[in-house]
């Protein structure tokens, strides 16, 4: 059985890292580029070996454990480098195995002038590594190994052009955001352990069963998770690392930023969905942030004009809707939107990608335009993704957004559904708005710049996300019974909410496809309207809105907030920490012991005198002292 | 009067054997061989180590006794045996270059350093007092002369005069609480039978019993250099060749901890309250001392070894607790130190270079910018030995201080983590030179023999390893203390 050597799975990058980032340098980049993407490659093949004995497996199997070996042993705490393979971690690895192998081999093309090629090759396997030990970890504390591994692989690759100020700038800002995320996260793992006194997830599911629904421990558990996923899910209010985060390479922004590392909230929640199935505040905590976070920066996107910001805000907004369904308890439309995000998000970033290397490296959309004509692949694979991010019948995006839309509304309350829906007009706009500014209309491109197709290397992978974005949400078909094979799949590993909605009519659930549709249609008709048929109108609307669109165009000036009322003000405590407390106090406190250690150690050694006669009086004396106490007593 | 041979089975003592052998071998090629002529002394010396280490590994799992009771055939033997055998391993690889340039890189050097590990193997392994005894006296004398190998210089003699005599003085003081006990317990000195005699007819109230447990506190304690009978350790250290002190800094002390181990819990389990009370002294002032004095050393051997002193009073602190993570602690943190020490004086032997001439902590001014990849290895071993994770130190330490606080010595853990606080300080020294002072005379290039590569990468790899993963070691260690009953 391949399922004992699941631990190859990880164990390909870890070696592709190895191999790339100690010998790199000394490699061709050919040979490079096959070890990062190949070991990538066998990853994604266990995974599907695995993924089909699994299928075999016995009806009523819900998940199988390969333990390694143990890491960490002490007390009643043990940890073990051990593996959970059940449905919703096999999701999570196909997809990641496999999005992340055509982003490599996109990589080859993309990174192929750059000197740090191995570098980055490097750097990417060891984020699929972290990667796949996140979501294939089955207790607490490894997943906690692969959820700061991809958040230290970020930080690289963010930071990848170390020497440009901005890079480096984003890549601490995602690290520090991230940190306090990370600290709600350890919290809600230490609460676990205090709790339940293991980490292990499925121990720890088990005995939360005997929990009462709303019970304050597993709320606060399941909130202090939450923290840890608002921080890598970029969610309100943490999210403002990301749209700095596209200072990377492109494909990563397409890995890391869009279709894997950033899901990974999302994936935790679901994982833990026996957890927070417990605790309603905690969910309707869940799919506030979630409706929020996705409107608020749907109207971000709408007025960006770097190609890839206007990603990173729909990113941040489809990563609120994933809340949403999760908050709602519909943990698997949360997953399977995650899924087609993946294919159609990766898809969006790497066509911006091949837009921005046909240009030599512009990314402002007011300087593209006509783009058709140049670069008719990217086109084409382009708008298949906008319009599945869009949510047209019959693209992977419409099947799992209109779900979450459906749950919203059943599950959940009125003013989510209209949020949400609210977001999908907005998302319908910006995204045209995006493929209008770029490949349709005028050609504004610099005459200096010639605008070409990229090489087969990186459009073939466009190619093949083209194809996932199209038929990707097929496997999740609503309506006929048993026809949505994603559900009956994922089922066993979720728990879900005690009083979820009843079933609803058919023809309700249809006549919700169709206005989600429509609401979809008029978004691209507007988007048609402003930038093709009256390209004046945008900057009309803006002077007569001065305020509004100041406002918008600035992120709402939450970076400024932030800086004002948070980063200001601990930089002014730092400085009174620094020089009041640290240089008086603390280090007069650490000098002074010091001292005294300094003053016995000097006084101490001179009993050393070299005499034999005076050590073996020392020995005497010890004789006498412990056999004068054990008899004296 | 007749006399019966007892049945025995020579495949449990088939370490001891295999190192008798090829010490036996390597006097006679030594003997042999023409003068002048090179001999192929240390990868004979391996050659019989690995044949001993299968051995081992054959004998894992096997329980009892034999030879007539005489020896334990059990894995927290065989734990210590593989300990042994590591250490010697690596002490044979950063020798031969060292005693090349000092032109003595002779037989019998390597046949001591084999007959001291075969004591050592006795002292891990004796059932009956006096076998522990034939152990500790079979490797001091070896060590005695290996200590005393530069003859023509005057700080190696004063090291081996020294380390004789005060070895004497306290292997008296050992045999005599042996006597002691044998009257005590009606005459017997297998250990398994030890506890039940002590307990019938008040013998545990005796003063002959409690004469005899201070006496072998005295004895062990010498070995393991434990305060007040430590003072010979920096002398010693100092003088002995720079290769012989890591031994005797990783493989004496481990060999003198199984003893004493053994002897603590198989023998005076009655007697605990007692024991532990003076071992909770004597581990704080060992620890403290060691530290505290450390900081006030210059000669990087010197400051070694009262860094020795202070893991002897760590490793005391996990006898204090006596209970099973205690002894588990114990076993992961000698072969934690096995590594991170036998490291530690790699690098010494590399930097000191021709004859010892840079021991200075100020020769390592720089070192980072000269000999980057040394610099490294050296700056891992001094975070191990601080206890930094996530070396293989942080995870004996802690070990060591959670098995403390779980026996309820609470104060003895607080103690001990000051004492790495303070370590820190003269560990992170010799980085700090390394990294942020600029070099004081040109260092020159340092010879990295393939010997003496492997050992660093062995320790360092090491290191590293059991630090992140210590399931493995731990688990092997729980497996090798359930023999006593006690804990």
């Amino acid at each position: 059985m391949m399922m004992d050597y699941v631990w190859l799975i990880p164990l390909f990058p870890l070696v592709g890292f190895l191999i790339n980032g100690f010998c790199g340098q000394r490699l061709p980049k050919t040979i490079v580029g096959i070890i990062g993407s190949g070991v990538i490659g066998l990853s994604f093949l266990v995974t599907v070996k695995i993924f089909l004995e699994f299928l075999s497996l016995p009806a009523g199997t819900k998940a199988v454990e390969k333990v390694v070996f143990t890491w960490i042993t002490s007390g009643t705490f043990q940890a073990q480098a051990a593996f959970l393979i059940d449905p919703l971690s096999l999701v999570m690895l196909g997809v990641v195995t496999g999005v992340s192998f055509l982003i490599h081999i996109y990589s080859v093309g993309y990174m192929h002038d750059e000197p740090g090629f191995y570098r980055y090759f490097s750097y990417l396997n060891l984020f699929v590594f972290a990667m796949l030990l996140l979501v294939s970890a089955n207790n607490f504390l490894l997943m906690f190994v692969g959820w700061e591994g991809v958040g230290l692989c970020s930080y690289l690759l963010i930071g990848f052009w170390y020497e440009k100020k901005s890079a480096s700038d984003a890549a601490k800002k995602a690290f520090v955001v991230n940190r306090i995320g990370d600290f709600g996260f350890l919290l809600g793992i230490f609460l676990i352990f205090w709790t339940f006194g293991t980490v292990n997830l499925r121990e720890v599911f088990a005995l939360a069963a005997k929990y009462p629904v709303g019970s304050g421990v597993i709320t606060a558990i399941t909130l202090l998770l939450f923290v840890g996923a608002i921080g890598k899910s970029a969610q309100i209010p943490l999210y403002t690392w990301l749209p700095d985060a596209m200072e990377g390479p492109t494909p990563v922004s397409a890995l890391i930023h869009a279709a894997t590392m950033v899901t990974a909230g999302v994936y935790m929640v679901a994982r833990c969905s026996a957890l927070y199935s417990l605790a309603p505040l905690s969910l309707t905590v869940v799919a506030a942030v979630g409706a929020l976070t996705a409107i608020f920066a749907a109207t971000i996107g709408m007025c960006q004009f770097d190609i890839k910001r206007v990603l990173a805000y729909s990113t941040v907004s489809q990563l609120g809707y994933m809340f949403l369904a999760c908050g709602v308890g519909a943990y698997i439309s949360g997953i399977f939107h995650l899924m087609t995000h993946a294919f159609f998000k990766a898809l969006l970033f790497l066509g911006s990608g091949s837009v921005i290397h046909g240009l030599h490296g512009e990314q402002d959309m007011r300087k593209m335009g006509h783009l058709k004509k140049y670069m008719p692949i990217t086109y084409w694979t382009f708008l298949l993704a906008t319009l599945a991010i869009a949510g047209i019948f019959p693209f992977a995006g419409f099947f799992s957004k209109d779900e979450i839309l459906f749950h919203s509304l059943v599950d959940g309350k009125f003013i989510y559904w209209l949020i949400a829906t609210t977001a999908a007009f907005i998302t319908a706009f910006y995204m045209f708005r995006a493929v209008f500014m770029t490949f349709l209309g005028e050609s504004r491109v610099d005459p200096q710049v010639h605008p070409h197709e990229s090489p087969p290397v990186m459009t073939v992978p466009l190619m093949i996300l083209a194809v996932l974005s199209v038929v990707g949400g097929l496997v999740g078909f609503p309506i006929i019974e048993g026809a949505h094979v994603f559900r009956e799949f994922l089922s066993p590993a979720i728990t879900p909410v005690a009083h979820a909605g009843g079933h609803q009519a058919v023809s309700f659930e249809v006549f919700m496809m169709i206005f989600s549709m429509a609401v979809a249609a008029i978004g691209i008709y507007t988007a048609y309207k402003f930038y093709i048929l009256k390209p004046d109108l945008p900057t009309a609307i803006a002077n007569r809105f001065p305020v509004i669109y100041d406002y918008i165009y600035n992120k709402y000036f939450v970076d400024e907030l932030y800086d004002a009322t948070i980063v200001e003000p601990i930089k002014a405590g730092s400085d009174f920490l620094w020089h009041g407390v640290d240089d008086k106090v603390v280090d007069g406190a650490v000098n002074g012991s010091a001292g005294v250690i300094t003053w016995l150690s000097a006084h101490l050694r001179k009993l050393e005198t070299g005499f034999v006669q005076n050590y073996a009086l020392a020995i005497l004396v010890g004789v006498v002292l412990i056999t004068g106490y054990l008899i004296g007593r | 009067m007749t006399l019966t041979i007892p049945s025995f089975t020579l495949s449990s003592i088939g370490p001891w054997l295999t190192l008798t052998g090829t010490a036996i071998l390597i006097l006679l090629v030594d003997a042999l061989s023409p003068k002048g002529r090179k001999a192929y002394f240390p990868q004979l010396s391996l050659l019989g180590l690995g044949i001993a280490l299968l051995q081992t590994f054959r004998l894992w799992n096997h329980t009892g006794t034999d030879f007539a009771r005489m020896v334990y055939v059990d894995n927290f033997a065989f734990f210590f045996y593989a300990v042994f055998i590591l250490g010697t391993a690596l002490t044979v690889l950063i020798s031969r270059h060292y005693l090349e340039d000092y032109g003595k890189n002779l037989g019998e050097y390597y046949a001591l350093l084999l007959f001291a590990t075969l004591g050592m193997m006795l002292l891990a392994a004796g059932a009956h007092l006096i076998m522990i005894f034939l152990g500790l006296e079979v490797m001091s004398i070896a060590v005695y002369v290996l200590a005393g190998l530069f003859r023509e210089d005057a700080k190696s003699n004063e090291a081996a005069l020294k380390y004789l005599v005060l070895g004497a003085f306290s292997s008296a003081f050992l045999l005599f609480g042996i006597a002691m006990l044998y009257g005590a317990t009606g005459g017997s000195l297998y250990l398994d039978d030890m506890a039940a005699r002590l307990a019938q007819a008040g013998a545990l109230t005796q003063p002959l019993t409690l004469l005899a447990l201070a006496l072998f506190i005295v004895g062990f304690g010498f070995k393991v250099a434990s305060v007040p009978f430590h003072m010979w350790t920096p002398d010693v250290y100092e003088g002995a060749p720079t290769s012989i002190t890591a031994f005797m800094a990783v493989g004496v002390k481990a060999a003198a901890f199984a003893a004493f181990a053994r002897v603590l819990f198989l023998a005076f389990p009655a007697l605990k309250v007692d024991w532990v009370m003076i071992l909770w002294v004597l581990a704080v002032a060992t620890m403290t001392l060691g530290n505290v004095v450390a900081i006030a050393q210059t000669n990087i051997k010197r400051m070694l070894a009262y860094s020795s002193i202070a893991h002897a009073g760590y490793l005391l602190v996990a006898l204090v607790a006596a209970n099973q993570l205690g002894a588990v602690s114990l076993l992961y943190y000698l072969l934690a130190y096995t590594l991170m020490n036998l490291g530690a004086f790699g690098v010494v032997i590399l930097v000191g270079r021709k004859k010892d001439s840079y021991l200075s902590i100020y020769d390592y001014s720089g070192l980072g910018f000269q000999h980057p990849a040394l610099a490294a290895a050296m700056a891992l071993f001094m975070f191990a030995l601080a206890g930094i994770p996530p070396t293989a130190g942080f995870v004996g330490k802690f070990y060591i201080f959670s098995a403390a606080v779980q026996a309820g010595y609470i104060w003895l853990a607080i103690i001990g983590v000051m004492n790495s606080l303070v370590s820190v300080f003269y560990y992170l020294r010799i980085t700090v030179l390394m990294y942020m002072k600029p070099p004081e005379a040109e260092l020159g290039p340092v010879a990295f023999t393939p010997a003496l590569t492997t050992v660093l990468l062995v320790t360092a790899v090491g290191v590293l390893l059991i630090g992140i993963f210590p399931g493995f070691l731990y688990n092997l260690a729980v497996n090798s203390v359930k023999i006593f009953p006690s804990l």
